[in-house]
């Protein structure tokens, strides 16, 4: 195989990695996400409820990710968010990572909006609750492709 | 002993009212009393609720503390950051025999969650082992197993003061849906066991509202023969939950599914009742929300009667009774057979992601609606069960099984409108 036979596949040999916060405990979110990177072609790393901030980074830098998709519903997205995108961009060699943050960020419903502090902490882009998944399948598909691993 | 919440759930019994009960719980202490007021003002048989936040769930008191500093809202009651004098304050003046709280949590670590509600004067909380521990996070099983057996002792210890502790299972809810309803009621059966092995001598058993009323009536019938069958000796009831998965969008959808669940309850015989609001698919209800909930499944109960408990064994009960005895065979020691049970695979939960669980089998949703095993891994029902096969996993099928009961709903404007002629008293966008 070829560079350019993989460019054929979209997305071949590329690694995501999802996960959720450090508070929220909801997975069926992070199982849709996964299935729906697969198809996208991507090999998925998921890293489940409840994740330290740490394990994470660790994560990040054992897998080296393509883009990390972080998924939150339980209304503390917004918090644990800003404390997740700290320690991320802290690390020197993910300070360039995509990182999509979704889902229910806050408990007050569509208005919350809390995207701008966000994306000022650090986040490549923020899906908010009734946006769908097209945001994020757009932006995956402008993501460079990877050579061969 | 003296009358706590169990004994207040009693003596609406005996009245014949369903006691109806919110999932409410706010950071502020000041919304938490405004709730519990109007929750009492209800014009409906009410308990008050205490929901906590997700931080406490966790055991993160400091992101708590940091959310109270800054004003940022949190998705439930801080109990542990609030502390027991804030906490007997607040309740103060509210809490009476004639209206009970109830503490509810989703924590796998809740040690200092009990030390806080039985400082504060409560008792009656829920949980279990395996329900607040597997869809909650990633604490090991072994380590909630040990954790619960010291807070059943702890809630336990409250019958020396002459009260009447009282722990609810959790175990009938499992991710919310797509767990079949017979190992839901094995779980929630199997937790209160668990709870009366370790002192607790008043429980309830819960069952989460799925996908088709006729199977859930067989589920509920299922649940109170196995209680009756295994709790000898204990003061039990059965606690309804009001559809805990993927909720309707529309208010009409909303209040028909509300409805469903009400008359769930009452044509079982079921104590009580958890609503859900006209919020739920999109943020954190209000109060006045909450109170709607409450009046409406008041009303809709009261207009429904009772239904005869099946004759002879329903496919439910035998599947519920093979996962029970097989998980007691295990080991004399209920936490034990709970943890050796999901290392073999005869228990597992579809869909769960937790580490502890095999993740063997697999449900749908069958063409008449109800919830079916499609892969059943290592569970001891292969007499009972022919799974039916599972295919592919795909994002878009597993989105229509998860939506499938908003579908039906948000997709009958006429359902609450034809339900007996009562309406909820709100307008219906
Ligand atoms: C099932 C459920 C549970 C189950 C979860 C089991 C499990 N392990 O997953 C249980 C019962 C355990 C549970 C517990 C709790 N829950 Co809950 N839960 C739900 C419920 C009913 C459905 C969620 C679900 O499964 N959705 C299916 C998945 C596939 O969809 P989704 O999560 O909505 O995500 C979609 C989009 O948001 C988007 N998306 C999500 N993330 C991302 C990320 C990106 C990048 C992109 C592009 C898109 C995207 O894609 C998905 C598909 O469309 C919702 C209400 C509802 N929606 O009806 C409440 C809800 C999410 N829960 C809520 C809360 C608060 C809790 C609790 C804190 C208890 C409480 N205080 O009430 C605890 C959580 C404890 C903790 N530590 O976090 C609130 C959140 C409130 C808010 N944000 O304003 C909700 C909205 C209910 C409510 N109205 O109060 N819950």
């Amino acid at each position: 195989m070829n560079p350019s036979t993989v460019r054929d596949l979209p997305g071949s040999g590329r690694v995501a990695v999802v996960t959720s916060v450090a508070s929220d405990a909801h997975t069926w979110n992070l199982v849709f996400l996964q299935l729906l990177l697969e198809e996208l072609g991507f090999e998925v790393v998921n890293l489940g409820a409840c994740v330290p901030e740490r394990l994470v980074v660790e994560e990040c830098l054992a897998n080296r990710p393509d883009i990390v998709v972080v998924s939150s519903v339980n209304g503390h997205g917004h918090q644990d968010g800003l404390r997740l995108i700290e320690h991320v961009r802290a690390v020197g060699e993910l300070a360039d990572l995509p990182v999509v943050i979704g889902g229910k960020l806050g408990v007050a419903g569509v208005e919350d909006g809390h995207a701008a502090e966000l994306l000022a902490a650090g986040f490549t882009m923020v899906v908010e609750d009734g946006a769908g998944t097209a945001p994020l399948t757009e932006f995956l598909e402008s993501l460079p492709q990877r050579a061969l691993r | 002993m003296s009358g706590g919440f169990a004994e207040f759930v009693r003596r609406a019994r005996a009245r014949g009212s369903l006691v109806v009960q919110p999932r409410m719980g706010f950071g502020e202490t000041h919304a938490m009393r405004d709730g519990l007021a109007a929750t009492k003002a209800a014009n409906a048989t009410t308990v008050g609720t205490l929901t906590l936040d997700s931080y406490t769930r966790v055991g993160d008191f400091e992101a708590a503390r940091e959310a109270l500093d800054r004003g940022n809202a949190l998705n439930g009651y801080p109990i542990v950051t609030h502390g027991a004098q804030v906490t007997r304050e607040l309740l103060d003046g509210i809490r009476a025999p004639g209206f009970p709280v109830q503490v509810r949590h989703g924590s796998a670590r809740p040690v200092p969650i009990f030390r806080s509600l039985i400082e504060s004067g409560i008792e009656a909380t829920e949980g279990g082992p395996v329900s607040y521990c597997l869809p909650y996070g990633r604490v090991p099983l072994a380590e909630s197993v040990s954790n619960w057996v010291r807070c059943s002792q702890l809630l336990a210890g409250l019958r020396d003061e002459g009260l009447e502790p009282h722990l609810e299972t959790f175990g009938g809810c499992m991710m919310g849906q797509l767990c079949p309803p017979s190992q839901l009621v094995a779980i929630s059966v199997l937790e209160a066991l668990f709870f009366c092995r370790y002192g607790v001598r008043s429980v309830s058993v819960s069952y989460a509202q799925q996908t088709d009323p006729a199977q859930d009536v067989e589920a509920v019938f299922a649940l109170r023969r196995l209680c009756s069958e295994l709790l000898s000796g204990i003061s039990w009831h059965v606690v309804i939950y009001t559809y805990m998965g993927v909720y309707p969008k529309t208010a009409h959808g909303a209040y028909a599914l509300l409805a469903g669940a009400a008359e769930l309850a009452a044509w079982t015989g079921s104590e009580r009742l958890i609503v859900k609001t006209i919020a739920e698919a999109h943020r954190i209800p209000t109060v006045a929300e909450n109170v709607t909930a409450l009046e409406y499944a008041g009303v809709v109960s009261a207009a429904s009667n009772r239904l005869p408990a099946p004759d002879g064994d329903t496919q439910t009960y035998l599947e519920a009774r093979a996962l029970i005895e097989a998980v007691l065979n295990l080991d004399a020691n209920v936490g034990r057979g709970l943890l050796r049970a999901f290392r073999h695979g005869y228990l597992d939960i579809p869909y769960c992601l937790h580490p502890d669980n095999q993740g063997r089998t697999r449900s749908y949703i069958d063409e008449s609606g109800r919830l079916a095993w499609a892969e059943i891994g290592n569970l001891p029902i292969g007499h009972l069960v022919e799974p039916a096969g599972a295919g592919a996993l795909t994002s878009t099928g597993l989105l229509a099984a998860l939506s499938h009961v908003q579908r039906k709903f948000d997709g009958d404007p006429g359902a609450v409108r034809g339900r007996l002629g009562v309406q909820p008293h709100i307008s219906l966008s």
